[in-house]
This record gives structure tokens, sequence and C-alpha cells, in this order.
């Protein structure tokens, strides 16, 4: 059974997003996601200081078995990513929603988190699958 | 729910994760797969392989006939458990399975893949006209692999004392039957190792003894990327039935002399081999991707002798790259592949990448 934290919002895509306290949201994929992938051993990240749109293609995970789009959760600008991951994909795998995220936005409309899944939702979506 | 063998509960014990292959329930991975893959070029590593096909061939005729129904020359083992490598082709001499063929007491043992059983099973059954042959399928029999620098070693911890002392004077591709269990030095992965074929009903117990030994499970994962490196062809993906063996790399285990010999897909072949010769004949390669991201098998290639495809791709555990192999026109220069929409250079080397934990290719 995979870890699904309580306290974020997820997306039917698998990425998960958490409000930081200084206005930003926090963006990974989640413990199913990485151990569906299995062994992550790429990613690519998107340009700090771009704008995107909910459900855009901005980042990209290849793992031993395929490449998977990551899409953004919601709308906003890109102020942060993690560039730990370029030379340690493999935190992906270990760490998924600590020392594994991907990139950091501001959240154009914070309304827009509700529409996404609550833990529960989320788990019985991945069960579903 | 699919076949299992009777190695699936220690399966579940040691944690797999388990997939359908081919209609059987295997452990894709323990964990991960990174991990297994150097256990296994480190250490040891155990696969259980028993979803695979064994075919015992008897009778007087059993030489006769396998030097017809085969590629490669079955009169090349000249004892008891020596093993060899094959292709078995149909009559437009194209690659029908691939398949490992053993001297034994009573005459020949085959492995052959388990997603090509019912059509190999068939196409052997057929060929039998004219010929004193038995053919027999053995399903209760399982397959162990044991491979890695400390393969043998941990093997040997994990029989019975004179049995050890016989595996250890083993040659390559040379095997020994030992009171129920046949062992040789085969395998899959480019590492010293052998593949132990036994009951089914002594299966688990060894598999208790080399975990014992410090022996890791390994699953079906790294078994592909470990192959992978070896530039080992994994039948459906890297050649099937409508692949000249020449067109997969494979033209060494066709044994053109005794010219007498007549085997199925002969006449075929010399066509082939005119065809190559006028440059019409694709080749299996090596591609090897120092960059960014990882070939996948499907990928088109643009090379400057025309387009091919890649046959089976995946990151290399043990060059931190990725690795493929393909098909493209002979005598290619240069290869480019579509990775995700942008074509990338990648550059053509001999199918063979990692040899005993080493890099081979120039």
């Amino acid at each position: 059974m995979s870890d699904i934290p309580d306290d974020l919002r997820y997306a039917s895509t698998h990425e998960w997003i958490r409000i930081n306290n200084d206005g930003t949201a926090s963006v990974g994929i989640s413990d199913h996601a990485q151990d569906a992938l299995g062994d992550i051993v790429f990613v690519e990240l998107p340009e700090p200081g771009s704008t995107v749109n909910a459900k855009d293609e901005v980042a990209v995970v290849e793992s031993v078995k395929a490449a998977s789009d990551i899409y953004s959760p919601v709308s906003g600008e890109i102020t942060a990513v993690n560039e730990a991951l370029v030379d340690a994909p493999e935190t992906v795998n270990s760490s998924p929603y600590e020392n594994g995220w991907f990139f950091k936005i501001k959240v154009g409309d914070e309304n827009k988190l509700q529409e996404l899944m609550d833990a529960n939702t989320y788990s019985n979506h991945c069960n579903d699958e | 729910m699919g076949q299992q063998t009777s190695l699936y509960q220690k399966h579940l014990d040691a944690g797999a994760k388990i997939v359908d292959f081919a209609g059987w329930d295997m452990p894709i991975n323990y964990g991960s797969l990174i991990e297994e893959h150097k256990q296994v070029r480190n250490t040891a590593g155990v696969f259980d392989v028993s979803h695979m096909t064994v075919v015992d061939i008897g009778g007087t005729d059993a030489e006769k006939y396998l030097r017809y129904l085969l590629a490669n020359d079955v009169a090349k083992l000249e004892e008891v458990g020596r093993a060899l490598y094959s292709a078995m082709l149909n009559h437009d001499g194209n690659v029908l399975d691939d398949l490992i063929v053993y001297r034994m007491s009573f005459g020949y043992r085959i492995v052959v893949n388990c997603a090509t059983r019912s059509k190999d099973l068939r196409w052997m059954i057929q060929n039998t006209d004219g010929y004193a042959v038995s053919i027999q399928e053995r399903p209760r029999l399982a397959i162990l692999a044991v491979h890695g620098p400390e393969s043998i070693d941990k093997v040997c911890q994990a029989v019975e004392e004179d049995q050890a002392n016989q595996i250890r004077l083993l040659k390559n591709f040379h095997g020994v039957e030992l009171d129920r269990f046949f062992i040789a030095r085969t395998g899959y992965t480019g590492e010293k190792g052998v593949e132990v074929i036994l009951p089914d009903s002594d299966a688990p117990e060894l598999w208790d003894k080399l975990l014992a030994a410090g022996v890791k499970p390994i699953g079906i994962g790294a078994r592909d990327t470990l192959r992978l490196e070896a530039g080992m062809n994994l039948y459906g993906h890297d050649m099937d039935e409508t692949t000249s063996p020449l067109a997969a790399n494979m033209e060494i285990t066709i044994a053109y002399e005794p010219e007498a010999r007549e085997f199925i897909g002969k006449p075929a072949l010399i066509a082939h081999k005119q065809l190559r010769d006028a440059g019409k004949l694709p080749e299996l390669v090596g591609l090897v991707l120092e960059g960014r991201g990882v070939l996948r098998g499907g990928q088109k290639l643009v090379t400057d002798k025309g387009e091919g495809i890649i046959t089976s791709g995946s990151f290399s555990p043990t060059l931190k790259h990725s690795i493929a192999l393909a098909r493209i026109p002979i005598n290619s220069q240069s290869c480019e592949v579509d990775l995700r929409g942008t074509l990338t250079t990648v550059r053509i080397v001999k199918p063979n990448f990692v040899r005993f934990g080493k890099k081979v290719f120039e």
C-alpha cells in the first residue's frame, strides 16, 4: 500500500501539491507514481520564471522502464526547481514527498486547489486504476 | 491470475512486485531493479526462470533430427553436458526461436522461450517425420539461474560437497547431471554463473539455501537490463519469425559447415547472404547515448543510409547512460534517434556493451 499524506492535494495524473509558508506551492509525484515507474534515472525540470497553465506538461521523468510527463496541477509561475534531482534522480524514489519535489509554483488562484483530490479521493483513484 | 512457478510464494516472501509475463505471474523486481542489476555485476543473484520451456529429445535419431531442426550443429556437442546456443529457423530462413541445447545422458535437452512454447512444440513435432525420436515437454522442472562473480562459490555452499567439487570444475558451456539436478555454465547476463534445472519440488529448498549463502533474488526487470548490456537478443524484440539471423547478429551461431548437412532454412539463408552482400539486408548494431534520455524499443532512427528502428533499449545501470540494440541499414556511419520529438545523435557500436562487469565497446 502506498503512502498518501493527508495534508496534500493530488491530481489524477499523480502529482501532489503542498502550500508552503512563503505563499508558493511545491509539486512532486506521489509514492504510488514513483513505485509504478520504478528506478528513476533522469529528470527534466521546467524553466524557473516560466508561466504555466494547469495540466501543461512541465517536466519529464524517465525510469529504467518508461518515460512519463509531469503536469502542473495548477496555473501559475514557476519560482524554483529542485536542481538536486538532476544528479540524484533516485531521490524521487526514496523521498517522493520531501526531498524529491520537482518545482515550486506561485499559484495564480488558490481556490483552484480545491478542485484537486484530497488524500481519500486520491487513494480510491489509485485503487481504481 | 496467471501460471505460477514453484517459487511463487518465495517471491512474495522476498517482497516481489509481481507482473504478468507471457501468462506467468513473475517477479519484475523485489524493490529496486538497479540494485538487483548491480548485485549480479558485483556479487551474485538468483533468477527464477522456471517459466521457460524445457523439452527433452530422445530416441535413436535424436542427433540426426536436431542436426536438421537447428541452424547450429549439435554434432559439436562432443560429450554429455555440453551446451550450444542455436536458432531454430523456418523455411524462409527466419528465426522461429532461439534456444540452448544440452547433450544429456538420455539424448538432448532444449530450453526455449516461454512465449513461443506452443509454436515451438508444434514445429518440433511437425518435423519429426522419418526420424525415430521422442519429444517430451518437462513442465515440472524448475530452472534457477545464479549469476555474478561470486555465483559459483555461493552455489557450491548451497549443495553437497561432492556436487560442489564437480561444479567447480565446469567450464563455460559445460554442464553435469548430479542426481536430480542438471547444472550448466550457461546464462543470459554476461557474468559467470550457472543454470540449475531441477524438479520443481526441489526448487524452494535450493532457493532458500542460495539466499542463506548470500545470493539475492533478481527480478525479470534486471534480467532484461543485464542481457541488454551483454548484447544478447531477446526473442520477439530483437528478432522474430520475420527476421533473418543475419540481420540479428546471429550469424556466428549458424553452422554452414559441414556443407553436406541440410538444415531447415539453409537454402533461404544462402539467399539472405546474397541480399546482404548487395547491401540489402539490415544489421543489428549497438547504440550508445552518452547524454541524457533513454533509448526505448520502437523508437525510429535515421542513418546516412536510410531508416532503422530500436529493437531493445534501456538505461544501463553499469554504464549510467542509455544503450540499445537497433536494426539499421548495413554499414551506416551515422545515426539519429527521434527522442520524444527531438532528433538526437547516437553512436553506433558493436552490439556488446558489458562483460564481467566492465565496459567492452570502443
